[in-house]
């Protein structure tokens, strides 16, 4: 492989993306076939990386250089982790655009949507192929504003700039402790470089001070929280459903919140050394996993109800991490990628023949009208809920062993999430594909165009077979065999025909939801309690520090100082005149006056 | 002819020119064109590896005071003087038809940007102080005649608080000068610098004299508390005023600091840097809440340049190479991205007639490029990645956070730096709600028509980004000026 490789899965985004902006605004399907043009191109230069031996040499671009001090690298890591992650994001995200131009086929902004996702694919393969924590924020923050621009879409409404507000601003919340946590890192070692950081005697700096390398390590993982929408920072992520479906496919599902898993497994040995930051990152994970499971099973949102599922996903992924498992992790982020992207686009499909009726209590008996979207979502959903012989099942297997090796009660507890997925899922699924339509718009339902149902077809076929230990173990070393217990796979089983089942027995054929649980449906009033909370610190702050400044420190401060100076009011008087030429005069006078003084004495 | 003078003279002559009666607009984009080229040609033809100071000039003027008209660049100066003759072309650019005394608007603003001009390469004390005087002048004319809302009480205002700040740092300079033996005794300061090298000034003297000018300097920075003429002046000011001020005059502070205070009283310096690091703190906490609250575009962009300070200030306490480079970028960058968010700001009054965030909303509908711009322009000055706003905090946090404590815990610039990043949450939020509210959402009808920004107008704001995303991409272009400028600093 030639050292240069990795820039051509860099930088045809970004060049696409400036292109786009610079050039081609006016010209939307230019725009939109620029962006496909160049993730294909990503993909290709993906494939290359992946099939051919590592380049003895790495090509890279110094961006910071401080000598033996401080040392930024626009550079690359390419291993098995990476290798995989290019792979991964290039294929879904290609499929993605293609979809895209079947769903924005007819939209305003085209061009901008178009660039937003050139702007995104760039950003993310900048995190993936990072080979230092700086660089790895650098492109981490650039995502998080190619999110901003994309969930802010339509932003002449007044929902999508308020979510897109929400996602940024709580995302920066988590890269706060990001940076902070690279700046304990850099203190502590010296380097940022990932291959440095690894060194037996860097590594020894960093484990040298135990709790300061906990306090480190959790502070890194404040970016996956943010980023990966954990608890208490998971509330951006629902509301980001207001971007346009593909985005909610490709970033809020495959890629973009699966980057805090990447990033934890990619500094998993500062995590490692640990004890407290692992059980610390697990029980994050798992009470998220719970949480958003459970508030899953009341949304009638659509979208809604696929990013809910989200969020416990990434619990179940983050949680394996904080057990030890980053493989584990990586191989569901790896399943999930294609029947999450592959739930989204369907859900895509729904919305677009519906005229974004997202209510699934208004739409029923979809199955006639939209076969394609029915039977791509019917694999999609058996591979999220862990249906044995489909991918979801092999890696949620390696997640629940790794539980089960380590922790009885995260383990008990993830068995809960899994009923609970199998339960909101074919909620979901019943609800809204079986029965008989409900409203007019699902009576004149219909599959979308080539362009949207061949990305749907391929992903399916992804979502049955990623799984399998004979496609898998070509990307990721998973087998079940290592965590040992034969029970595991028999329990997960199980809580999959209850979940499923119990779906089945309460919602076939109803007209509305038997069950209200006004904490679950209001997602445990979270939102409001975070609301209050700003409102009564940040803003009544905002407020006080704003009225102190006019007042106390401008009102009473200054102006009482200078009223009480000769020099005030004598200026006072000059523009009590209007005369602001005059003090001019006088001003520049003095000016000449002392330069003559000093000069001519 | 030496280059530092041509860069001094062309805008006087342009000035004196206009008002002769050569056409205003195009002698004052003619001269500040040709400016900016002349920066251009002194950067190319600056070697960072040769001597620190370059171009040098001088003609004494007072023998027994050792005081000379005394030019000369370091990177450092090349940097701020490079930033001037952007944004003086900028601001030139982006001025609006001026209803009145045309001529003398653009005289002003080139009187302006002599001032800075000069004050950034003098070597000596002296002029060094009186040309920032200088270009006090035309801002308070610029506000009080062309500005708007309450103009005569906001150029009152600024006119009395920063003559009291330039005369605090007058009695700091003349301390200085009095500070060495009076054989020796110099407004040189490249020879003051070889001085403090050699113990000469008076490290009781220097311990008492560095708060003064840190006071001075500060008033002119709108360092907490110091700060409150700022938002008002802003606000009032017509935009290209404003690009000046906020842009290009403020930064003769904290030039001042880097290029007086810190060489020749190092130790001063970090006895007192507990005081900074409190006062900045303040600046970036206590303001960027009070940015929060604000309720008008103008203001809300006066304070995010004073919480901005902050930063500056941060780099400068950190004492080392990576903060100090990060602080002297990040002066540059400061400049060029509230001049362009003060551009656009005076496109919206122009266009709607108010900058009250209840009062706008939606504009990116009909006027979806002035929206872009003013998008790029507020992220770069949030510190988002690609603008050099982002590489020198980036600097500014590694060389704060670096100055680890000798026992167990933080010290108390990596607390200061923890604060620091939080502000960065606070920016995040100010800025993409002012953002929100007037230009996205949805749309007043009666303003469902209103004409984009022209494509004239659009090129000063673009140049100042092209030199932001050149500054980020690629911070080494600049880092080879500065980090030489800066090398003394490199032991500690």
């Amino acid at each position: 492989m030639a050292p240069t490789l990795p820039w051509f899965v860099l930088l045809p985004p970004l060049i696409s993306a400036a292109i786009i902006v610079l050039f081609t605004q006016k010209h939307r399907d230019l725009s939109a076939a620029i962006s496909v043009l160049a993730v294909l191109v990503s993909f290709v230069a993906a494939v290359c990386i992946f099939i051919l031996p590592a380049a003895e040499k790495a090509s890279a671009f110094t961006w910071l250089d401080f000598g033996d001090k401080l040392q930024v690298q626009i550079g690359f890591t390419i291993d098995r982790l990476s290798r995989a992650m290019l792979l991964m994001v290039t294929f879904v995200g290609s499929l993605i655009h293609i979809y895209s131009l079947g769903y924005m086929a007819r939209e305003d902004g085209k061009s901008r949507f178009f660039a937003g996702l050139s702007l995104f694919m760039f950003s993310m393969l900048g995190i993936i192929l990072a080979n230092n924590l700086v660089m790895m924020f650098i492109f981490w923050e650039l995502v998080g504003v190619s999110s901003y621009i994309l969930i802010g879409h339509w932003f002449h409404r007044d929902a999508p700039p308020a979510a897109a507000n929400k996602a940024f601003i709580t995302n920066r919340i988590g890269d706060f402790g990001f940076m902070l946590g690279i700046l304990m890192v850099w203190a502590a070692a010296g380097t940022v470089g990932f291959a440095d950081l690894q060194k037996a005697e860097t590594l020894k700096l960093l484990t040298a001070n135990p709790a300061y390398l906990t306090v480190a390590a959790l502070l890194l993982f404040c970016g996956a929280v943010g980023k990966s929408a954990q608890f208490p920072l998971h509330v951006w992520l629902p509301d980001a459903m207001e971007g346009p479906t593909p985005v909610s496919a490709l970033i809020h599902a495959a890629t973009m919140v699966a980057a805090g898993v990447f990033m934890l497994t990619r500094i998993f040995f500062l995590i490692a050394p640990s004890h407290t930051a692992q059980s610390v990152i697990a029980w994050i994970g798992i009470i998220t996993a719970v949480l958003a499971a459970l508030m899953a099973t009341q949304q009638n949102d659509f979208k809604r109800i696929l990013a809910y599922s989200t969020l416990s996903q990434l619990g179940y992924m983050v949680m394996s991490v904080g057990l030890a498992a980053p493989d584990a992790a990586m191989f569901h982020l790896f399943t999930h990628a294609f029947f999450k992207a592959l739930l989204f686009l369907c859900s895509g499909a729904v919305l677009h023949s519906l005229h974004h009726e997202g209510n699934i209590w208004k739409m029923g008996g979809l199955k006639n009208q939209m076969p394609v979207t029915f039977l791509t979502f019917l694999i999609g959903m058996l591979a999220l809920t862990g249906c044995p012989g489909f991918s979801g099942f092999f890696s949620k297997d390696a997640i629940l062993a790794a539980a089960n090796a380590h922790n009885s009660a995260i383990f008990a507890l993830a068995l809960a999430t899994a009923f609970l997925t199998a339960f909101y899922m074919f909620r979901l699924y019943i609800v809204a594909f079986l029965g008989s339509p409900r409203s007019d718009a699902a009576r004149h339902g219909h599959d979308g165009s080539a362009a949207m149902t061949v990305p749907l077809i391929v992903l399916a076929g992804f979502s049955i077979f990623t799984g399998w230990p004979i496609f898998m173990h070509h990307f990721w070393p998973v087998s079940h065999a290592e965590h040992g217990s034969a029970a595991v796979p028999i329990f997960a089983l199980l809580v999959f025909v209850l979940g499923s089942g119990s779906a089945i027995a309460i919602y076939k054929n109803k007209k509305e939801d038997p069950i209200y649980i006004p904490l679950l449906a209001n997602k445990f009033y979270l939102d409001e309690i975070y609301a209050t909370i700003i409102r009564l610190t940040q803003d009544a702050l905002a407020k006080a520090s704003a009225w102190f400044d006019r007042w106390i420190i401008d009102g009473v401060g200054v102006r009482g100082l200078s009223a009480g100076t000769w020099g005030a009011g004598f200026l006072l008087r000059l523009f009590q005149f209007g005369n602001l030429q005059a003090y001019a005069f006088f001003f520049g006078a003095g000016v000449v006056a002392l330069l003559y003084y000093i000069v001519f004495r | 002819m030496n280059i530092l003078n041509l860069l001094i003279f062309v805008p006087i002559l342009a000035a004196v020119a206009i008002l002769l009666g050569a056409p205003a607009r195009r002698t004052a984009l003619g001269a500040s064109a040709v400016n900016l080229l002349l920066s251009l040609i002194a950067l190319s033809q600056y070697n960072p590896v040769g001597e620190k100071f370059q171009f040098l000039w001088f003609a004494t003027v007072l023998q027994d005071w050792d005081l000379k008209y005394f030019v000369g660049a370091d990177g450092l100066s090349l940097l701020m003087i490079l930033l001037t003759t952007i944004v003086t072309l900028a601001a030139v650019w982006a001025s609006p038809r001026v209803e009145r005394m045309e001529r003398q608007f653009y005289a002003c603003l080139l009187f302006l940007s002599t001032g800075a001009l000069g004050a950034f390469a003098s070597l000596d004390l002296f002029f060094f102080y009186a040309f920032h005087e200088l270009a006090l002048i035309p801002t308070f004319l610029l506000i009080g005649i062309w500005g708007s809302g309450d103009r005569q009480a906001a150029a009152w205002k600024i006119t009395i608080y920063l003559a009291i700040g330039s005369f605090v740092l007058l009695i700091g300079l003349i301390g200085l000068y009095l500070s060495v033996p009076e054989t020796i005794r110099t407004f040189d300061i490249i020879t003051l610098q070889q001085l403090a090298a050699t113990g000469k000034i008076s490290a009781t003297s220097a311990h008492w004299i560095y708060p003064i000018l840190l006071a001075g300097f500060g008033i002119l920075i709108s360092l907490f508390p110091f700060h409150t003429w700022a938002p008002d002046a802003y606000a009032s000011a017509p935009a290209p005023a404003a690009m000046m001020h906020a842009g290009v005059l403020k930064k003769f502070g904290l030039y001042g600091l880097l290029r007086v205070a810190l060489p020749l009283m190092p130790e001063a310096a970090r006895y007192w840097s507990d005081l900074l690091l409190v006062l900045l703190v303040c600046n970036i906490l206590y303001v960027g809440l009070a940015t929060i609250g604000q309720k008008r575009l103008d203001l809300m962009l006066g304070y995010s340049s004073v919480m901005h300070m902050g930063y500056i200030f941060l780099g400068i306490a950190s004492f080392n190479l990576i903060g100090l480079s990060g602080a002297a970028l990040l002066m540059f960058a400061h400049g060029l991205a509230i001049a362009a968010l003060f551009a656009i700001t005076g496109h919206i009054r122009e266009r709607t007639g108010t900058v009250r965030f209840s009062e706008l909303g939606g504009l990116a509908k009909p006027a979806p490029v002035l929206g872009f711009l003013f998008a790029l322009a507020a992220f770069a000055s949030i510190g988002l990645p690609g603008f050099a706003n982002f590489s020198s905090e980036i600097m500014v946090f590694f060389g704060a956070f670096g100055n680890k404590s000798t026992g167990p815990g933080l010290s108390h610039f990596q607390l200061a730096t923890i604060a620091a990043l939080w502000g960065v949450v606070i920016s995040s939020v100010y800025m993409l709600r002012g953002f929100r509210a007037v230009f996205l959402g949805e749309i007043d009808k009666r303003r469902a028509s209103i004409p984009d920004i022209p494509l004239a107008a659009r090129w000063p704001v673009i140049l100042l980004l092209a030199a932001l995303m050149l500054g980020g991409f690629f911070p080494g272009v600049f880092l080879k000026f500065i980090q030489p400028a800066l090398q003394m600093f490199a032991a500690h």
